[in-house]
């Protein structure tokens, strides 16, 4: 399922040369290694090429001269090189796979550093499988065919150029026969590479389709059943797989033929070689021992060649892999460091340490979009003094998040400036404001691993004694020493047995712990029990108290402790004041109030 | 044994095209191996002065053409001989491949037919536990699996029996000494290959597991990328996953190692059991005991008979996958399928006079969910639910449409017992909208009409405006051909309910069901499409779970439910009346005003 996403861009252009100069750039780091991989294949090729002289030496020797003289020595170097044969086979797959092995992990890592800088703009346009999928199946298919591509080519090319040369020495007029025939099965090597590469994408998007049929068939279950659908949704389906199997019978038909013919143009070489041949030795122009040998090379012809065409087919139904791979690697991170900020401050890194803020936030006329002509804020202003809480509230697509995420500078304002205790952010290192930021998400996101590395997160020489200290005071530590293991809890993606209201507490020991200057917290919708509830609440209540924060508000006991509440509408500032100042109001707040006011409090009284 | 009966039913209408597969199969491996037969005989026979030893007809034929001196003077006739014994191969291939290749597909398509509609029947129970992942995999890719055990593996096989078959046969009417030398090392390497790839599973294993902590890492750091920023972290992550990958590495490269052992020495076996050939048979031939044609035959069998049987090895360890595959297929075929009685029971005129005696139901034995209810509605009728998680109120309106089928007590419809209406019939009778309604990844049209692709444009505008969301559909650039999902716009829960709303609305129903399929609708749009409900079908019983009072105060009659219990039953009057649940509900309006003339009292 995860490559379902590159169906529709694989193949279309043709090939592109310049994308594979930048991908074989990869290859630099490892010269001697690839080198040396090139000099195995070499002699690879060249052992196989030596092979059918043997042959051709025991007939025209041992057999037609009815001698067993040198059969020792001819005993060795068969023996001899079999050995380099094996040796070279040792080594090309043991560097192959080397190069390969490191050279993916070379892509994943540069991959992943650039990742931990890109903008939150890159990450709005691109889905985390997505994302994924370019570190993980991409950078291997596209690993895979540097490596083994070189292998593979060098092979092939070398192990063609020897038998020609060994055949025009035998006997030149056979071997110009024999390399007739090969333009023509290049030709249809190609050729058919191509038309079974296009089958087998059409194929594919077939498969794609069918996969998000079932997708949809099995989550849309009841509801089919409800809508009574199942019998159109059966025919509709039964027209995509029946599509599916056209194409997929297309391909295999293609492959059924390619193999044939290969195979038949390859025996034309041999029969006319043995025709032309035989003639020859008739005449004694050539030794029986040469006619075998040429034999043998007219078969051996065909596997460089069809190695070619494949390759050539598989690179070009990796390009899209190899785009997608390399921009990523090329995208620029857009917040950084200025040039001027870097020489003030040198290059600061994440897990330096950094001075304290005091956290007053200044938005001065910003504006934002995300999008071209799509404004999200439009001459925003607002002055938070140190320490204050600010609750926002607001419809989805209001704006909310995006003043939270300015304020971080996640983002930064399109026009227009943001200062924090005085200075334009922009002049401070990313690292400074990072460093003294804590953030907590909608949902509660943890990291696998045990509670305490997760506590320990926000603050990584923390001691065992400061995380239990933060435990106790979030009232988190009484169910954390429930478990078992206690703090060495593990939690797992799926969260170990823990649950939401949990893992919020756990989230706000993190924070508490990282003792940041500003607070960002974007308030999770689900409820939880009531008595869960209250501890969240007061949990809450402890890390923002002291450190300027936002809060992205949903619970109303939230909203209410805050020293000032914003009502956004479309980016802009409707109402704002204090929870009684806007209930006396009597205006937007007053609405939302009531009637979250009554939703929450009926759930309440209903799941008691 | 019942797998390979079910294997055998996927297969339906393959079975003569496989049948004929394996024949062409043997029969072009037969030909194939005449090659170095007649490549023997042109240096033995024809270019040296070996009688030729072949079949009786085929001597007949030697001779009648004109023997020795004729293929002297027409050489020409042995290539061509080639060429054309090449041709006949090549044609038998095609065929079988094609056929082969077209069977497997064949069963493929059958068999993910057969599971989508099998899927598509199981019971609301089942989907409500399954795991769509697992599922999917399971149609998918052990399909795959499945498919190339038929397509590749099982042909693999035949072919390398075929292969042994002949040549073996071929070789010992040409030599028996040569041929057991020839032997010698190959069923070794057979066995080796499956000793092993068995082996390798085992690292295989680690290194899938090594990978999947490396996906973990990049998923979970991708996902909180705000933490991570908000807590600098971002060299430690990139230490975490460096680790993570430099461990997959190691684990991937000790395949690699192990893989460049096993090829090297398993070709160097295969070169040596090709050299003994060589020189035992050129030893041979120099005491005049064998032919140089003999001997190029030899060499040719011995190397086309290695690869298939080192092939055999790794087929025969990999065949264990396929019958893993057709279990998990065939797991998911034996789960019960609730629509058996498809073509049975009633389809009387459904008026909306529905009647609960002394319902119960349970999903497990000892759980009940529903305990003993019983209530009247008749047509016309506005029945409001009101219960909190758990307390059954979603199970009771699954009843109405036989998502579920009650155990004891009985539910009439116009008279007639639930149970024997026939399902499809009734669901066409009764709508329900679900809470967090399903939206196929079509245009809006497409899915308001799901249910009737045909149904005119003013209808779907219609019942948009009662739903209230005409406008909101307006204003997406595409109007009702907007995409909805994963290749569109992405709907908020409230327009979601609303579409499904109209959606249930295009179709008339003499009842209609809303599971809490308005609690993410604001309270000012919820009573107007109320509103419009009642107006537009007022012969409709309608069915409405909520917890807003104002929904409910306007029901004819309210059920309380508490355990899987009708705890009180009434009007609003009434039910204010008797105190109990839905009056402590009723009274948070009072309490917030009491709340709001504190707030602004005390300033807080």
């Amino acid at each position: 399922m995860t490559d379902m996403h590159d169906n529709n861009e694989e193949y279309k252009k043709g090939f592109d040369f310049k994308l594979w100069k930048k991908v074989f750039r990869y290859i630099a780091g490892y010269r001697k290694l690839s080198l040396l991989l090139i000099a195995v294949m070499i002699t690879l090729a060249g052992t196989d090429a030596v092979m059918p002289l043997m042959t051709r030496y025991a007939i025209d020797n041992f057999v037609a001269e009815k001698t067993t003289e040198y059969i020792t020595v001819f005993i060795l170097v068969y023996l001899g090189l079999s050995i380099i044969k094996a040796i070279t086979i040792f080594l090309l797959i043991y560097l192959a796979e080397k190069l390969m092995v490191n050279i993916s992990h070379d892509i994943r890592k540069e991959g992943f550093i650039k990742l931990q800088q890109l903008s939150f703009t890159f990450y709005d346009h691109n889905a985390v499988g997505n994302l994924v999928a370019r570190l993980t199946s991409d950078t291997r298919r596209l690993t895979g065919i540097i490596s083994w591509g070189l292998v593979d080519v060098t092979w092939a090319i070398s192990l063609l150029a020897m038998i020609s040369v060994i055949m025009f020495t035998l006997n030149s007029k056979i071997a110009l026969i024999v390399l007739g025939v090969l333009p023509l099965l290049l030709f249809v090597s190609i050729k058919f590479q191509k038309l079974i590469l296009k089958a087998s994408r059409e194929a594919r998007k077939n498969n794609a389709i069918i996969i998000s049929s079932f997708n949809e068939g099995i989550q849309g279950a009841t509801t089919t059943k409800t809508l009574v659908r199942e019998e159109i949704n059966l025919q509709e389906f039964d027209d995509k797989a029946m599509k599916l199997r056209t194409s997929a019978i297309k391909v295999a038909i293609y492959s059924a033929l390619f193999f044939p013919i290969v195979t038949a143009i390859s025996t034309l070489g041999t029969s006319l070689a043995l025709w032309q041949g035989g003639i020859m030795v008739l005449g004694s122009a050539m030794t029986l021992g040469t006619l075998t040998a040429f034999m043998a090379y007219t078969v051996q012809f065909f596997m460089p060649v069809n190695d070619l065409a494949s390759i050539m087919a598989e690179m070009q139904s990796a390009q899209a892999a190899g785009e997608r791979i390399m921009s990523l690697l090329e995208t620029d991170a857009k917040i950084k460091d200025s040039d001027e900020v870097i020489a003030e401050y040198g290059i600061v890194n994440p897990s330096d340490e950094v001075p304290k803020l005091e956290g007053r936030i200044q938005f001065k006329d910003v504006s934002f979009q995300y999008k071209d002509g799509e404004k999200v804020l439009d001459n925003f202003n607002l002055d938070v003094t140190p320490g204050e809480t600010i609750a926002i509230i607001g419809e989805t697509g209001s704006g909310k998040t995006t003043i939270a995420n300015l304020a971080c500078r996640f983002y930064q304002p399109t026009e227009g400036q943001i200062l924090i205790d005085g200075n334009d952010y922009k002049d401070i290192p990313l690292m400074h404001i990072h460093g003294n930021l804590g953030y907590m998400l909608q949902t509660p996101h943890l990291f696998s691993g045990t509670i305490r590395e997760n506590i320990k997160y926000g603050k990584l020489d923390s001691t065992d004694e400061q995380i239990e200290e933060v435990a106790k005071l979030v009232k988190a530590h009484e169910f954390i020493s429930g478990f078992d293991k206690g703090y060495d809890h593990v939690v797992s993606q799926g969260g170990g047995g823990l649950s939401t209201g949990q893992k919020q507490l756990i989230c706000i020991a993190r924070a508490i712990i990282a003792d940041p200057s500003i607070f960002i917290l974007d308030e999770a919708t689900s409820s939880v029990d009531t008595h869960t509830e209250r501890i969240i609440q007061e949990a809450i209540a402890t890390v923002i108290a002291g450190r300027t924060s936002f809060v992205i508000a949903h619970r109303l006991s939230t909203i209410r402790q805050a020293d000032r509440i914003l009502v956004l509408e479309k980016g802009i500032i409707v109402e704002q004041g204090t929870h009684s100042e806007l209930i006396k109001n009597t205006g937007r707040y007053y609405n939302l109030y009531t009637s979250q006011f009554l939703e929450e409090h009926e759930v309440e009284v209903l799941n008691d | 044994m019942k797998k390979l009966k079910l294997l055998l039913t996927f297969m339906k209408g393959t079975l003569a095209s496989y049948v004929t597969a394996i024949f062409l199969i043997f029969a072009s491996t037969a030909v194939a191996l005449i090659n170095p037969l007649v490549i023997k005989v042109t240096v033995d026979s024809i270019l040296g002065d070996t009688p030729p030893e072949l079949p009786g007809f085929l001597i007949g034929w030697f001779e009648n053409i004109g023997g020795k001196s004729y293929f002297l003077q027409n050489l020409w006739m042995a290539g061509f001989i080639l060429v054309v014994l090449s041709i006949v191969n090549g044609i038998m291939s095609y065929f079988y491949r094609k056929n082969v290749a077209t069977s497997s597909e064949v069963m493929a398509k059958n068999v993910r037919t057969i599971m989508y509609d099998h899927i598509q029947h199981l019971s609301y129970s089942y989907h409500v536990k399954a795991e769509t992942g697992d599922l999917i995999q399971r149609c998918t890719s052990d399909l795959e699996t499945l498919r190339r055990f038929l397509a590749n593996q099982f042909f693999q096989v035949v072919r390398a029996v075929a292969m042994v078959v002949s040549a073996l046969a071929i070789m010992l009417s040409l030599n028996v000494k040569l041929t057991l030398i020839s032997f010698s090392i190959t069923p070794f390497l057979a066995v080796s290959a499956f000793f092993f790839y068995k082996f390798i599973k085992v690292k295989f294993k680690l290194t899938d597991e090594a990978e999947g902590k490396m996906t973990t890492v990049l998923q979970e750091n991708l996902s909180s990328m705000r933490i991570v920023r908000a807590f600098a972290r971002q060299d430690f992550e990139v230490k975490k996953f460096v680790d993570a990958s430099n461990d997959f590495k190691d684990k991937d490269f000790v395949i690699s190692r192990l893989m460049s052992w096993y090829w090297s020495i398993s070709d160097m076996l295969c070169d040596i059991q090709i050299g003994f050939v060589l020189i035992l048979g050129s030893f041979w031939a120099a005491q005049g005991l064998l032919t140089v044609g003999t001997l190029y035959a030899f060499m040719s069998y011995t190397s086309n008979l290695i690869w298939p049987l080192r092939h055999l090895g790794r087929v025969l360890a990999d065949m264990g996958r396929a019958s893993v595959a057709l279990t998990r297929i065939k797991e998911v075929l034996d789960e019960l399928n609730e629509d058996k009685d498809e073509s049975t029971g009633l389809t009387p005129k459904i008026n909306g006079n529905i009647c609960f005696k002394n319902v119960s139901y349970e999903y497990e034995e000892g759980h009940p969910v529903l305990k003993d209810l019983s209530f009247e509605v008749t047509q016309g009728q506005t029945i409001a639910i009101l219960g909190g998680t758990g307390s059954g109120k979603s199970t009771l309106v699954n009843l109405l449409v036989r998502l579920f089928d009650y155990q004891d007590g009985s539910i009439t419809f116009d008279g007639v017992e639930l149970k024997d209406i026939n399902k499809k019939w009734l669901r066409r009778n009764v709508g329900i909208v679900l809470q967090e309604p399903f939206l196929f990844s079509r245009t809006i049209r497409e899915n308001l009409a799901i249910a009737n692709p045909d149904c005119p444009m003013g209808e779907i505008e219609r019942v948009t405006k009662i739903a209230s969301v005409y406008k909101v559909i307006s204003e997406f650039d595409k109007g009702f051909d907007t995409m909805v999902g994963e290749k569109g716009v992405t709907l908020s829960g409230g327009q979601k309910q609303r579409v499904a709303i109209a959606r249930m609305l295009l179709e008339n129903h003499p009842v209609m069901v809303f599971d809490d399929s308005l609690s993410a609708v604001d309270v000012k749009t919820d009573a107007y499409i109320r509103e419009q409900l009642k107006v537009q079908c007022s012969d409709t019983t309608t069915f409405i779970i909520s917890h807003r009072i104002s929904t409910l105060m306007q029901a004819d009659k309210i059920l309380v439910m508490e355990d899987g219990m009708i705890t009180q039953s009434g009007t609003h009057d009434e039910l204010l009346f008797k105190g109990g649940l839905y009056k402590e509900v009723f009274e948070i309006q009072n309490s917030l005003e009491e709340d709001l003339s504190t707030s602004v009292k005390t300033g807080r």
